[in-house]
């Protein structure tokens, strides 16, 4: 927050006629503008409009290409033009028809590469889709150029290199971006962007001042690259013939100019998750005052919504096969969080997020953008019945916890990717993957040799020798372990930011926060169910080690009942929540780059199977190679007693020692949500009011039949649409590989006899 | 107190003999509900999906205060979830006493309560235990006196007292039946059950519910034959039928 001098021109007053409230006038504070000018919305959807001809033919245009993009795995590339704000020249879908216009590059569909992340990526990219890698890119970042991803193998260490490659630390964005990193982008259509640099420039004239410490130079140069960015995204907006240079002086524009924000950040970056932020209720503001001034009515705003809508569905990024596999497919996380409460109480529902949930019935369900709602049973019930008929039509919404996130990360908190939290324009993250905690449990019991390959990991540890596992000295050991991982970890998430600030720097996204920003580090934790029930195992039955003839234990037998994880047993869940806050604070114990914040998450995306891939034989008597459950789902087939107590389960994990989100994925067949389908949106209302209140954090919803999913995955060309949730986000059913369609199929569905 | 003595002695109400505990929603009651399945049942349906819940001896004793201690860690989620407890077997009036307890210490943690019954022994249920029932899920079988027989070993004049006496004491019901091809979708007796119905001011609703074969693999598990195995399940143009019946006189079938 920096004042800067109001310079009340003739553009600016036109764009802001009729706004009320004075503080976001004299700094760029877009939630006090929300707060000062917003129309919450009580009642219910019978308002909304459906499309329009013209969306129709936008979106039609652009879905025929979908079918060979799915075909051939991407539809184009340039492979010879690095993308930046300004590399390619304007690109629509159709000229004539469009509202809002803007593309990555000069074509839709066709992808650009961003080799600053790492160029083996982008080598690996093309000659995956049967493009050759372009020889003077290849010469310019191969001799002129370090990447990214060169400059963290320079230093990692063999320690961090080998945790890397068992898989008890993986999916490090250590030669891709990173992402979650979202920018404010209704700055650019609040402020214009020459507002946005004079902002900036005051920010640079306060270090100015400051003596030349390393920390300041590096603040200085990050300052002066973000002011440039701010002028590339003016010239790339020129050329869709826009003036972004001043505010958005109408509704349209308004989208517009948030679009070519976050555009701006898509060309120059190919982040894991580029999410859009929390600009529903923002844009309402635009959207009334054009209703109340009659230029536009229900179905027009409908219409420019959509076709942002439509904007963000065709966001592309280059990425290899094998990444997409880990992924499922595409994802680009363009998540867009809606709803939720304002300190003052009011809900931050309008219109508008309405109008974000009807996207999925006027241009059918999709996975993106990754539409969240930040639920409070204090939600307005008109809301609260919308979104979930909208869930159990479409499966494509997921629910995170207002009440929990408010009180921390205020009341313009938007998710980045699946469940992290942030402040817009305040705060931002270090994306850190996650540690595998199943496969950590055996390295307990091998003292810390892997369980596959024998090969030791981790400094000299005593092995657990007897006949029988002992809790009390799995548990000592399991620490130890703990230790070294949580230490190798953060050190190694260290290497990688350090690098990325320096080679792959986000300087349009940062140019859209405030300085000095409050930064994460986000650690992450999987395999959380198969660790609990192990240790459960141990605790409660009775676990016999099977050792190869290394001495190396390859299988456990286990005898006699345990509690598992998912019932609602305090038992199971105990280890659970404690397992928690001791990684968690262990991770704490480690300074972080830039004195970030330390934070995990309890989220696997769908890497779940990938994890599980990379584990051997565990004593809850999960098979090797079996996946684990996602993210703090319960393992399948274990929770026995139905989503409300599998949700029970998962609300004893404390969010303080989670801040980086906790996630839940359920799939509930239609007759599990009532035998009357009138009943069904207003029982699933109960259920997220009930998770929420009893302190749920996330929950992705599916509501599903068994059958469709077997049916689609042999008739894959009647599903086309076919959208579920499968851990922070929502995939196209009939692009996940063969093993995760079955994966998903064999989690548990809670219905009912 | 008063309903203790009517339920039988202390002790017998203390303890009851139990099938399992579930969480289920829109399916026994309102919202989302915690299902307690009782154990034992005095009739044979051919058609029963929990064939693991017919004998009493089967069951697991449960005291009352270990199953409201169960209860008891998601009374605030069904509460929130706008449901609360359904009790449920086998059949609850079974062991009327253990039912009426259960039933009588939820109301006192301001539990919403709904019994499951076939109303085969409805006169057990005394008036107590009925005042601390908030909804009344009644299962009739077949509104024709021999096919009840044939299909439930049991006869049908005591659910039709029962859901009379229902009436009177204006207790709240939703009737559930199930419809099975050839067994119970004989348009004349479906008729004559809405007929029925239709003159019961209490009767909220009525649940068609489609026969399936889903309960197949715990009559293999028992060693049992399952009769109606090879009977086909009805398809979506005869429920429809059916609830159509019902709604021709006045009720709200779903």
């Amino acid at each position: 927050m920096t004042a800067t001098t109001v310079t009340a021109d003739s553009r600016t007053t036109e764009a802001w006629r009729g706004f009320a409230g004075t503080a976001w006038r004299e700094r760029i504070d877009v939630r006090d503008f929300v707060q000062a000018n917003y129309t919450p919305y009580e009642g219910d959807a019978s308002f909304l409009a459906g499309p329009t001809d013209r969306t129709r033919a936008v979106w039609e245009k652009v879905g025929a290409l979908f079918p060979e993009e799915r075909r051939k795995g991407i539809h184009d590339v340039d492979a010879a033009t690095p993308s930046t704000i300004t590399s390619h020249a304007p690109g629509y879908i159709d000229r004539d028809r469009e509202l809002i216009v803007g593309l990555q590059t000069d074509a839709p569909l066709k992808r650009a590469i961003m080799p600053n992340g790492g160029l083996r990526m982008v080598k690996n990219g093309l000659r995956a889709y049967g493009y050759e890698p372009d020889p003077f890119v290849t010469k310019v970042f191969g001799t002129y150029r370090k990447t990214h991803n060169d400059g963290v193998f320079d230093a990692y260490t063999p320690e961090m290199r080998a945790a890397r490659r068992v898989g008890i630390i993986t999916g490090l964005p250590d030669a891709y971006g990173r992402g979650r990193i979202i920018g404010d982008y209704r700055r650019v259509a609040l402020y214009g962007t020459d507002r946005l640099i004079a902002a900036k420039r005051a920010e640079r004239a306060l270090l100015d001042a400051r003596p030349s410490t390393e920390h300041v130079i590096r603040d200085r140069e990050e300052l002066a690259e973000q002011i440039r960015a701010l002028g590339e995204l003016t010239r790339m907006a020129a050329s869709y013939g826009c003036d972004v240079s001043r505010p958005a002086a109408t509704a349209r524009e308004a989208i517009q100019w948030l679009y070519l924000g976050f555009l701006a950040a898509v060309k120059e970056q190919n982040g894991a998750a580029m999410s859009l932020g929390r600009t529903s209720t923002f844009l309402d503001v635009y959207l009334q005052r054009d209703l109340q001034e009659g230029v536009l009515d229900e179905t027009r705003a409908q219409e420019l919504v959509d076709e942002f809508v439509i904007k963000l569905r065709i966001v592309r990024f280059l990425r290899t096969p094998e990444y997409d596999a880990l992924f499922s497919g595409d994802p680009t996380w363009v998540t867009e969080s809606i709803g939720g409460i304002g300190l003052d109480g009011r809900p931050l529902v309008t219109r508008t997020s309405f109008r974000f949930l009807q996207t999925l019935y006027n241009l059918g369900p999709a996975p993106e953008p990754n539409l969240t709602v930040l639920w409070s049973p204090q939600l307005p019930a008109g809301f609260k019945e919308f979104c979930a008929q909208v869930s159990i039509d479409t499966s494509a919404v997921q629910y995170e916890s207002d009440d929990l996130m408010r009180p921390r990360t205020g009341d313009d908190t938007a998710i980045a990717c699946c469940v992290s939290a942030m402040a817009v324009g305040r705060q931002m993250q270090f994306f850190g993957a996650r540690v595998n905690l199943a496969k950590a449990l055996l390295y307990a019991v091998n003292g810390g040799r892997d369980e596959m390959t024998g090969d030791r990991i981790t400094p000299e540890m005593p092995p657990l020798t007897g006949e029988y596992l002992d809790y009390e000295e799995l548990s000592a050991a399991y620490d130890r372990v703990l230790d070294w991982l949580a230490e190798t970890y953060v050190n190694a998430l260290n290497v990688i930011h350090y690098m990325h600030d320096k080679y792959a720097y986000e300087r349009l996204e940062m140019a859209l926060h405030d300085h000095p920003v409050h930064r994460f580090m986000a650690c992450g934790i999987a395999g959380l169910s198969v660790a609990v029930d192990s240790l459960s195992a141990v605790k409660y039955a009775r676990v016999k080690v099977v050792r190869d003839a290394t001495g190396l234990a390859v299988d456990y037998e286990t005898q006699g009942q345990y509690p598992a994880y998912g019932n609602n047993d305090d038992r199971a869940d105990a280890i659970a929540a404690g397992l928690v806050e001791s990684f968690m604070a262990k991770v704490r114990k480690h300074p972080a780059y830039r004195d970030a914040e330390h934070t995990q998450s309890v989220l696997t995306i769908t890497s779940n199977v990938v994890y599980g891939k990379h584990t051997g034989n565990t004593p809850d008597g999960r098979r090797a190679g079996a996946p684990f459950a996602p993210g703090a789902n319960p393992m399948n087939g274990r929770d026995r007693h139905g989503v409300a107590a599998s949700a029970l389960s998962v609300a004893k994990l404390p969010y303080e020692h989670a801040r980086d989100g906790i996630s839940l994925t359920t799939t509930i067949t239609p007759e599990g949500l009532g035998h009357v389908p009138l009943d069904r949106a207003g029982n699933l209302v109960g259920i997220l009011d009930a998770y929420m209140a009893a302190g749920g954090f996330h929950m992705n919803v599916n509501v599903l039949n068994r059958s469709v999913l077997e049916d689609a995955m042999e008739h894959p060309e009647k599903y086309p649409d076919l959208t579920i949730r499968v851990s922070g986000y929502a995939v196209n059913f009939v692009r996940l590989t063969r093993e995760q369609q079955l994966d998903v199929i064999s989690r548990t569905f809670h219905g009912s006899l | 107190m008063n309903g203790r003595t009517a339920h039988g002695a202390p002790a017998a109400a203390g303890t009851g003999r139990i099938h399992s505990w579930d969480l289920s929603t829109g399916v026994d009651g309102p919202g989302t509900r915690f299902v307690l399945f009782v154990s034992g049942c005095p009739l044979r349906c051919l058609y029963c999906a929990n064939p693991d819940t017919w004998h009493l001896r089967d069951g697991r004793p449960a005291t009352v205060d270990e199953v409201m201690a169960e209860i008891g860690k998601y009374r605030a989620f069904v509460t929130a979830a706008g449901g609360g407890v359904t009790v449920t077997g086998g059949e609850p009036l079974l062991q009327p006493g253990f039912t009426g307890a259960v039933l009588r210490r939820c109301k006192e943690a301001e539990l919403h309560t709904a019994l499951d019954t076939s109303g085969f022994l409805g006169a057990r249920a005394c008036d107590a235990l009925l005042a601390d029932t908030d909804l009344v899920l009644l299962d009739i079988k077949s509104f024709d006196v021999a096919t009840y027989r044939k299909l439930t070993g049991g006869e049908l004049t005591p659910t039709l007292n029962f859901a009379t006496r229902l009436n009177r004491l204006g207790k709240r019901m939703w009737i559930r039946y199930v419809l099975v091809p050839g067994w119970t979708d004989d348009p004349e007796a479906v008729d004559g059950l809405a007929r029925f119905l239709a003159g019961l001011d209490s009767v909220e609703r009525v649940d068609v519910l489609p026969f399936h074969k889903l309960g197949a693999a715990k009559y293999d598990a028992l060693g049992i034959p399952f009769p109606l195995r090879d009977n086909p399940v009805p398809d979506h143009e005869l429920i429809e039928r059916v609830r159509k019946q019902f709604r021709r006189h006045g009720l709200a079938a779903h």
